[in-house]
C-alpha cells in the first residue's frame, strides 16, 4: 500500500521505509521555529532540563522569530524580547530576526517563507499553532507547545502519531471573486472545528494548482481552525520557484504515491461556491456573505499571518482604489518585506499602500501580529468595547481580538474591503 | 499519578478554546518565577463568557478576585477542550489553579499533546455527556485504576475512557522523565 505525502515525509524523518496511520515515531527535526510569547518558556525548560550551560541540537535549525508583542511598552512584553535576544546571542542562533535590528522580520510564518526556512518534504515543528502554514511548501509542519520544543532543542527529535489524511480536492478554476480564505472557511464551516482533529489535511486539484503560492498559504494556514494536525500541497512548479529564490538547502522534494490511502476525499467546485464568513464567535460557524450582507461592522481589520500578505493587501487595495472606508479600518503588514513592497507595487500607477492611505485606513507603523490576538492593552487595532469587526485574520473565539464583549466575522481581504466601502457587510461582487 | 482524584467540579460546554482559557494579553509573564507565574492561575478561564462560565447556572468565576488558586480541581467539559492556540501556558495555568484532571469528550491535540508531555494534570476522556449530568460545585471522585468518575454529589458513577498509548508519558510525569525512563534521554 503506498503512502499519502505526509505519511512518506515521516517515514523518511523516522528513518522507515513505510508507515502506517496511528505509527508512534520519533522523527529527525529540519526546522524548529519559536518566537516571543512562547520562546521564553521554552528556553526555561531547556535549561531545566538540559542544564544551564546546554547547547542547543543545532544552532542554524533553531530559527527564533519576535512578532507578537512587538510594538508595546508592556514590560513584561520587552523583557521577553530581551531573553531571546540573550539566548540567540549565548547560543550564536544563525537565524534570529531581531526587533529594532535590519533583520527584524514581523509575523514568524511569512517571515519564515520569506526567508527560505520552509521547504518541501521537510518536517518543521513551531511553537505556535499557524506553523501547519508551512505545508503550503510540501512539508510537513505543525504547532507544538514550550515542553515539546525544548525536547527538540536539546536533541533534535519529536515523538508524534502518523495522522490519517483527509483529502480535499477543488475542481475549476478559482474565480475572481474568491480567495483561498473562503475556501478554507468553507471547509471548516462543513466538517466543524474539530472536523479534521488529528488528521492531516492535504489540498488538491485544478483550484489549489492556480493558487499563489501565498494564497496555497492562506488554506493550509487555517487547517488548525478545523483541528488539523498539518494541512500540506503537493508541490509544483510555483513552489520550487518560491524556495529557490530564497533557500540554498539542498531539497529532496516529496510526492505521496498514486495509490495513498485517504480517510477521506471531500470534493469542492469552485464555480459553486460564494463568497463566506465565519460569524462570533467559531470559525466554523460560517455563512455566506449573501446570507449576512447588510450586518452593520464598527471595523476593519486587514492583517495577520493568514491575512496579511502581499497578496491580501493586493486583493483588498484592488477594491478600495478610488473609494473611502466608511468605518475604522486597520491595516498591519505581517512582515517588513510585504510592508516595503506595499510601497513598491502599483495597481495603473499607484502604489498599494497609497491606494490603502486615500481610501482612509489606517496603516500600522511596523510589521507584527498585532490585534489578531489581541494582546497587551496598547496594540495596534485591539478591540475595547462591543465592536463588530470584519477581519481577514484566523480566529473569532470570544475576546480573541481583545474585549470579550466584541464580536469578530472573518472573512477574505476581497469581502473585508467591500465591507469597509459600506459599512456594513458586504458581497465582493458588488464591486467587480 | 494518584489513585483517587477527588475534588469540586468546573463544568464547561463545547469548544472552549485557548484564548477563552488564557487570554493573549496575560502570555507575557514568566512561568518559572515563583511569584509571577501565579498571574496564570489568576487569570485562567478568565475570558470563558459569562453565561457558560460554571455551568449550568453560569456567571460563577472559576478563580475568585484575588486569588491564584481555584477552588475547583476537576474541570468537566464537553467536545473539543483546548482548541485554538499552542500556548502551553494554557495547560499550565490551569495547573497553577490547581486542576488535577480534566474529564472532556473530546481534545484539541497541541493542547492535549501538551496536557500530557508537560505533566500538568490527567487529561481524561469519556464517551458520556458528562457536561450536562454534572453540575459545577458537585463533589467528584476519580478512581484511576477502575477509570471511573463518580459524582458524589448525585451518586451516579460514568466511564472514561482509557488512557492509551500517553499513560505511560504520564505515568512518568511527562515527556522528559519519560524520555529518561525508557532510556532516550540520559539520566541526571
Amino acid at each position: 500500500m503506498g503512502m499519502t505525502l505526509t505519511e512518506k515525509i515521516l517515514a523518511k524523518h523516522a528513518g522507515k521505509r513505510h508507515v502506517s496511520p496511528g505509527d508512534n515515531v520519533w522523527v529527525d527535526v529540519d526546522v524548529l521555529m519559536t518566537h516571543d510569547v512562547c520562546g521564553p518558556g521554552t528556553i526555561e525548560i531547556f535549561k531545566r532540563e538540559f542544564g544551564a550551560g546546554a547547547k542547543v541540537w543545532d544552532r542554524e535549525k533553531v530559527v527564533i522569530i519576535p512578532d507578537h508583542y512587538v510594538f508595546t511598552q508592556d514590560p513584561y512584553a520587552k523583557r521577553n524580547i530581551d531573553i531571546l535576544r540573550e539566548f540567540a546571542l549565548e547560543q550564536g542562533i544563525k537565524y534570529f530576526y531581531d526587533v529594532g535590528s535590519p533583520n527584524y522580520k514581523g509575523v514568524c510564518h511569512v517571515a519564515l517563507a520569506e526567508e527560505g526556512h520552509t521547504r518541501p518534504g521537510e518536517v518543521l515543528f513551531g511553537t505556535d499553532s499557524h506553523t501547519c502554514t508551512a505545508g503550503a511548501f510540501g512539508e510537513f509542519a505543525t504547532g507544538i507547545g514550550n515542553t515539546d520544543a525544548a525536547f527538540i532543542m536539546g536533541t533534535g527529535k519529536l515523538w508524534l502519531k502518523v495522522p490519517t489524511t483527509m483529502k480535499f480536492v477543488f475542481d475549476g478554476e478559482v474565480p475572481p471573486y474568491l480567495m483561498a480564505k473562503d475556501m478554507i472557511l468553507q471547509i471548516i464551516g462543513d466538517i466543524g472545528v474539530d472536523g479534521a482533529t488529528y488528521k492531516a489535511m492535504e489540498f488538491a486539484g485544478e483550484g489549489i494548482s492556480m493558487l499563489s503560492v501565498e494564497e496555497r498559504m492562506t488554506l493550509c494556514n487555517m487547517a488548525i481552525e478545523a483541528g488539523g494536525k498539518n494541512g500540506i500541497i503537493a508541490p509544483d512548479a510555483k513552489t520550487l520557484r518560491f524556495v529557490n529564490e530564497r533557500s540554498k538547502s539542498k531539497i529532496d522534494v516529496i510526492y505521496g504515491d498514486e495509490d495513498a490511502e485517504y480517510e477521506s476525499v471531500r470534493r469542492y467546485n469552485l464555480k459553486e461556491l460564494e463568497p463566506v464568513v465565519a460569524k462570533p464567535h467559531s470559525p466554523d460557524n460560517t455563512a455566506t456573505v449573501s446570507e449576512v450582507k447588510g450586518t452593520k461592522i464598527d471595523r476593519c481589520y486587514i492583517g495577520s499571518c493568514t491575512g496579511g500578505k502581499l497578496e491580501d493587501f493586493r486583493a483588498a487595495a484592488r477594491i478600495l482604489r478610488g473609494h473611502t472606508v466608511r468605518v475604522d479600518t486597520f491595516v498591519v503588514p505581517s512582515t517588513t518585506e510585504v510592508e516595503k513592497r506595499l510601497k513598491d507595487e502599483m495597481i495603473d500607477g499607484e502604489s498599494l499602500f497609497s491606494i490603502l492611505k486615500n481610501a482612509g485606513a489606517k496603516i500600522a507603523d511596523g510589521a507584527s501580529c498585532a490585534a489578531c490576538l489581541g494582546g497587551p492593552p496598547d496594540t495596534f487595532g485591539r478591540t475595547e468595547g462591543k465592536e463588530v469587526c470584519i477581519s481577514t485574520t484566523n480566529r473569532n473565539f470570544p475576546g480573541r481580538m481583545g474585549s470579550k464583549q466584541s464580536q469578530v466575522y472573518l472573512a477574505s481581504p476581497l469581502t473585508v474591503a467591500a465591507s469597509a466601502i459600506k459599512g456594513e457587510i458586504t458581497d465582493p461582487r458588488e464591486f467587480f | 499519578m494518584k489513585d483517587i482524584i477527588k475534588g469540586k467540579t468546573y463544568v464547561l460546554g463545547n469548544d472552549i478554546d485557548t484564548d477563552q482559557i488564557i487570554p493573549a494579553q496575560h502570555l507575557v509573564y514568566s512561568l518559572s518565577d515563583p511569584e509571577e507565574r501565579k498571574q496564570y492561575g489568576r487569570y485562567a478561564l478568565s475570558s470563558v463568557p459569562d453565561a457558560q462560565a460554571g455551568l449550568p447556572e453560569g456567571n460563577i468565576r472559576f478563580v475568585n478576585e484575588g486569588n491564584h488558586r481555584s477552588e475547583f480541581n476537576i474541570i468537566i467539559a464537553g467536545k473539543n477542550f483546548g482548541c485554538g492556540s499552542s500556548r502551553e501556558h494554557a495547560p499550565e495555568a490551569l495547573n497553577i489553579a490547581g486542576v488535577e484532571a480534566v474529564v472532556a469528550e473530546s481534545y484539541a491535540r497541541i493542547f492535549y499533546r501538551n496536557s500530557v508531555d508537560g505533566g500538568f494534570y490527567i487529561p481524561f476522556e469519556t464517551g458520556e455527556h458528562l457536561f450536562t449530568e454534572c453540575r459545577t460545585g458537585d463533589e467528584i471522585e476519580i478512581e484511576m485504576k477502575k477509570g471511573t468518575l463518580r459524582n458524589v454529589t448525585t451518586g451516579k458513577v460514568y466511564q472514561l475512557k482509557p488512557l492509551g498509548d500517553v499513560e505511560q508519558i504520564l505515568m512518568a510525569g511527562g515527556i522528559f522523565a519519560y524520555a529518561r525512563k525508557s532510556g532516550m534521554l540520559s539520566s541526571r
